[in-house]
C-alpha cells in the first residue's frame, strides 16, 4: 500500500518501499560520515593542546579547547628556516592565483570567440593543438620552464608562477569557452557587425553579459587547480613559495617535536580558499558545465 | 545604373563557384524578391549585398557606390535574419538603439527614432522587455524594428517569415507590404516561399542551383515563365505540363495530345510563331486556373477550347474544387468553382483557356511560345 501511494506522488521514475527508503539513506548517511572523517579529525584536533593529541585518542573531543595551534599556524610556526607562520605563503598565493585565474579565464574567452566566431584559415588546427596542452604532464615542462623564466629575469618569483599557471591553464579555458560560444548563435555576430560594432565591442556587449556559467566554471576550475598547485610552487616559487610547498616545509620538518595540532591547523587554513570557492560558486560550476557540453 | 547594381557577381567557396555570374539592378523603391529552392544561393546573394560574405567577382554598388569590401556597418543597409537575432542580454529598446549607439547617434536622437518606430509598429508598450519575453510574431516586430530605426537604404530580409505559423505568417506579409508601401525603402527579400514572393514583391527574380533563372515583374513570371523551371516552381498546384505535338489544321497550329483513353484531341495554338514547329513534339504549359467548368471559364478569353474527358479524382478545397484528369498520359489538375458538378469516374466538358498556355521546347526547356 505504502509503495503504491509512493508511487503515485514521487515524481521518481523508482518506486521504492518505506524499509528501501531508509536503508538507502543509511547508507548514504554512513558514505557522508565517512567522508567527513578526515575533515572532523583536522578540525577538532587543531583546537586541542599538542599533549592531549599524544597521550590520548585523535577521535576524541578537546577537553581543553585552544585556538593557539591556529596561531601559530598563521603567524609564528617555523617555515623551513625562519618562524613566520604561514601567513606571507598565503599572500604569495593569492598575489599569483587572482591574477592568474584572471588572466587565463579573460584570454580563454577570446580564444573561445575567436576559434567560433573570428574563424580563420587552421583554426582547427590551433585549436586542436591547445587541447593537446591539457594533456602535457607537469614534469615533462619544468626543464624548459625553467630556461623560459630564467631569460625572462622572472626566475623564482610571483609573476613568475602567474606566467606558469596561465600558459598552462590557457588549453582548459579555451576548450571550455571555446564549446560554450560554438552555440551562440552566429547571426547575432552578424548582427553586431552591421550594427557597426567591432571585434571588442561584440565581445565586450554581446558575447560577455552570457558567459557568466562558463566563466564560473573557467574560474572554479582554474583556481583550485593553481592553489592546490605543488611542484610548480616549489620549483619556480624562489623565494616567493605558495602555501602548498609551506605546509609542506611546516609538516615536513625535521628539527623538534611534531606539532600536529599546528599542521592540522595549518592543513586547514591552505584548503580554506577552495573550499570558500566551491561553496559559494559550487552549483554554477555543475550548471556551466551542463550548459557548455549539452549545447555544445 | 540603378540604385543598388548587382553586376557579373560570382562566388566561389574554394574550386566550388555556389553563384554564377548574377546580374541585377534594382532601381529606388522596388521590392525585389529573390526565390529559390534550398539551396541556391539566395542568402549567399543578400549576405554579399551586406558584406557579411566576401565577393569572388564582379561588382555590387549602392547609390553608385561600389561596395566591394566595404565592411557591413558602412554600407548603409540593415538586415533582418531568420532567427531575428535580438541580443538576448538587451532589453528590446536596446535591441533597436543598438545600431544607432554604435554609430555615435546622440542619446535624445536615438530615443526619438525609437519612439517613432516603435508607435509605427505597435510595440511600444514592450521596450523594456527582454528578447526572451516575447512571442514568435512580436520578435518579429522588434527584429523589424532594430532595421527601421537605421533609416537604411537598403533593408535586407532573409526568410523573415519562415519562422512563424501559417496564420501569422500571412499577417506579417501583409504588415511588410503595408510598411513598403508607407516607407518606400528599396527591399531586397529573400524566400523560397513563391506566394510570398508573388504577393509582396514588385520585382521576383526565380534562382536555381546559382543562376538567375528569370528575373521580372510578379506577372510576367508568372504568365510568361522563362523555362520549364520557373514554370513549374512558381504557382500552386504547380503549371500542369503535357506533352503534345504541334500539327497544323485550317492554317493554324494545333497542340495534338491524347485523352484518357488514348484518343486524340486538338488544342488550337493561339501562339503563332509555333509555325515552324509542325510536326515536332512540345511541352503544354496550363495552369489549373485556365481549366475550368464551362460556366467558370473566363469571359474576357477568346480562346476557350472545349475538351472531353474523364475525371480521375475531385478535391473540394472550400472555395475551389481541384480535378484531376489525365492528358498525354499525365495528371492535370483543373480549378473549378466550389459548386461546379463533376464527379469522378464521368466524363466532363472541361474548359481550356488556350490564351494562357504556354509552350517549351522540350530539348532545352527554354520557352518557346507565346
Ligand atoms: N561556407 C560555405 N562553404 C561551402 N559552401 C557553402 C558555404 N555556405 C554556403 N555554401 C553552399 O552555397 C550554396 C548556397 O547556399 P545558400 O545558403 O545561399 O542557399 P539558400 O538559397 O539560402 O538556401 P536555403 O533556402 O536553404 O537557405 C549551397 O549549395 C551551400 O552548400
Ligand atoms: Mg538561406
Amino acid at each position: 500500500m505504502a509503495s503504491s501511494v509512493s508511487g503515485a506522488t514521487q515524481d521518481s521514475a523508482v518506486s521504492t518501499g518505506n524499509v528501501t527508503r531508509v536503508f538507502i539513506y543509511l547508507v548514504l548517511i554512513l558514505f557522508a560520515l565517512f567522508y567527513l572523517l578526515p575533515l572532523y579529525v583536522m578540525a577538532v584536533n587543531s583546537v586541542k593542546p599538542l599533549a592531549e593529541i599524544t597521550g590520548g585518542n585523535m577521535m576524541a573531543l578537546p577537553r581543553d579547547w585552544t585556538l593557539e595551534p591556529w596561531g601559530a599556524a598563521w603567524s609564528t610556526a617555523q617555515i623551513g628556516v625562519s618562524p613566520t607562520g604561514l601567513k606571507p605563503y598565503f599572500l604569495n598565493s593569492i598575489l599569483m592565483v587572482v591574477p592568474a585565474v584572471a588572466i587565463s579565464t579573460v584570454v580563454g574567452a577570446l580564444n573561445g570567440y575567436i576559434l567560433t566566431k573570428w574563424r580563420f584559415r587552421g583554426d582547427t588546427w590551433v585549436f586542436g593543438l591547445m587541447l593537446f596542452s591539457c594533456f602535457i604532464p607537469f614534469q615533462i615542462v619544468l626543464i624548459p620552464m625553467a630556461r623560459v623564466l630564467g631569460l625572462l629575469g622572472l626566475a623564482g618569483s610571483v609573476p613568475g608562477l602567474i606566467l606558469v599557471h596561465v600558459v598552462y591553464g590557457i588549453g582548459f579555458t579555451t576548450l571550455y569557452f571555446r564549446n560554450y560560444y560554438a552555440a551562440f548563435p552566429t547571426e547575432l555576430i552578424r548582427a553586431a557587425q552591421i550594427d557597426g560594432a567591432g571585434f571588442f565591442r561584440i565581445f565586450w556587449r554581446i558575447l560577455l553579459p552570457v558567459s557568466g556559467p562558463i566563466a564560473v566554471v573557467s574560474v572554479i576550475w582554474q583556481f583550485t587547480n593553481i592553489w592546490n598547485d605543488f611542484l610548480f610552487g616549489v620549483s619556480f616559487g624562489g623565494t616567493s613559495q605558495p602555501v602548498t610547498a609551506a605546509l609542506n616545509n611546516l609538516v615536513q620538518s625535521s628539527t623538534g617535536v611534531k606539532e600536529y595540532n599546528v599542521h592540522f591547523a595549518g592543513a586547514i587554513l591552505a584548503a580554506l580558499p577552495t573550499l570558500f570557492v566551491y561553496i559559494v560558486a559550487g552549483r554554477y560550476f555543475v550548471r556551466g558545465l551542463m550548459a557548455g557540453s549539452v549545447k555544445g | 545604373m540603378g540604385f543598388l547594381d548587382i553586376s557579373n557577381v560570382t562566388k566561389s567557396y574554394g574550386s566550388v563557384e555556389v553563384l554564377h555570374r548574377v546580374d541585377i539592378s534594382v532601381e529606388e523603391g522596388e521590392f525585389l524578391v529573390l526565390v529559390g529552392p534550398s539551396g541556391c544561393g539566395k542568402s549567399t546573394l543578400l549576405n554579399m549585398i551586406a558584406g557579411l560574405e566576401g565577393i569572388t567577382g564582379g561588382e555590387i554598388s549602392i547609390k553608385g557606390r561600389v561596395v566591394n569590401g566595404v565592411h557591413p556597418s558602412k554600407r548603409n543597409i540593415a538586415m533582418v535574419f531568420q532567427s531575428y537575432a535580438l541580443y538576448p542580454n538587451m532589453t528590446v529598446g536596446q535591441n533597436m538603439t543598438f545600431g544607432l549607439e554604435m554609430h555615435g547617434v546622440p542619446k535624445p536622437e536615438r530615443d526619438k527614432a525609437l519612439a517613432e518606430v516603435a508607435k509605427l509598429l505597435q510595440i511600444d508598450h514592450l521596450l523594456d522587455r527582454k528578447p526572451g519575453q516575447l512571442s514568435g510574431g512580436q520578435r518579429q516586430r522588434v527584429a523589424m524594428g532594430r532595421a527601421l530605426v537605421r533609416d537604411p537604404d537598403v533593408f535586407l530580409f532573409d526568410e523573415p517569415l519562415s519562422n512563424l505559423d501559417a496564420k501569422l505568417r500571412v499577417d506579417m506579409r501583409t504588415e511588410i507590404k503595408k510598411l513598403h508601401q508607407k516607407l518606400r525603402t528599396t527591399i531586397v527579400y529573400v524566400t523560397h516561399d513563391q506566394i510570398e514572393a508573388m504577393t509582396l514583391s514588385t520585382r521576383i527574380a526565380v534562382m536555381n542551383k546559382g543562376h538567375v533563372q528569370q528575373l521580372g515583374k510578379p506577372k510576367e513570371i508568372y504568365d510568361s515563365p522563362a523555362n520549364l523551371f520557373v514554370a513549374t516552381f512558381m504557382g500552386s498546384p504547380a503549371m500542369n505540363i503535357v506533352p503534345a505535338k504541334v500539327v497544323m489544321e485550317g492554317g493554324r497550329p494545333q497542340a495534338q495530345v491524347t485523352d484518357a483513353e488514348g484518343r486524340p484531341i486538338l488544342l488550337a495554338l493561339e501562339q503563332g510563331n509555333l509555325a515552324g514547329w509542325e510536326g515536332r513534339d512540345i511541352l503544354l504549359g496550363i495552369r489549373p486556373e485556365a481549366i475550368t467548368d464551362p460556366e467558370g471559364a473566363d469571359r474576357n478569353s477568346h480562346a476557350i477550347r472545349s475538351l472531353s474527358n474523364l475525371v480521375t479524382v475531385t478535391e473540394p478545397a472550400g472555395a475551389d474544387t481541384f480535378v484531376t484528369m489525365s492528358l498525354s498520359g499525365r495528371d492535370v489538375i483543373a480549378r473549378m468553382r466550389a459548386d461546379a458538378a463533376v464527379h469522378p469516374g464521368q466524363r466532363f466538358d472541361f474548359a481550356v483557356n488556350m490564351e494562357k498556355a504556354v509552350a517549351f521546347d522540350p530539348a532545352t526547356e527554354e520557352r518557346i511560345a507565346p
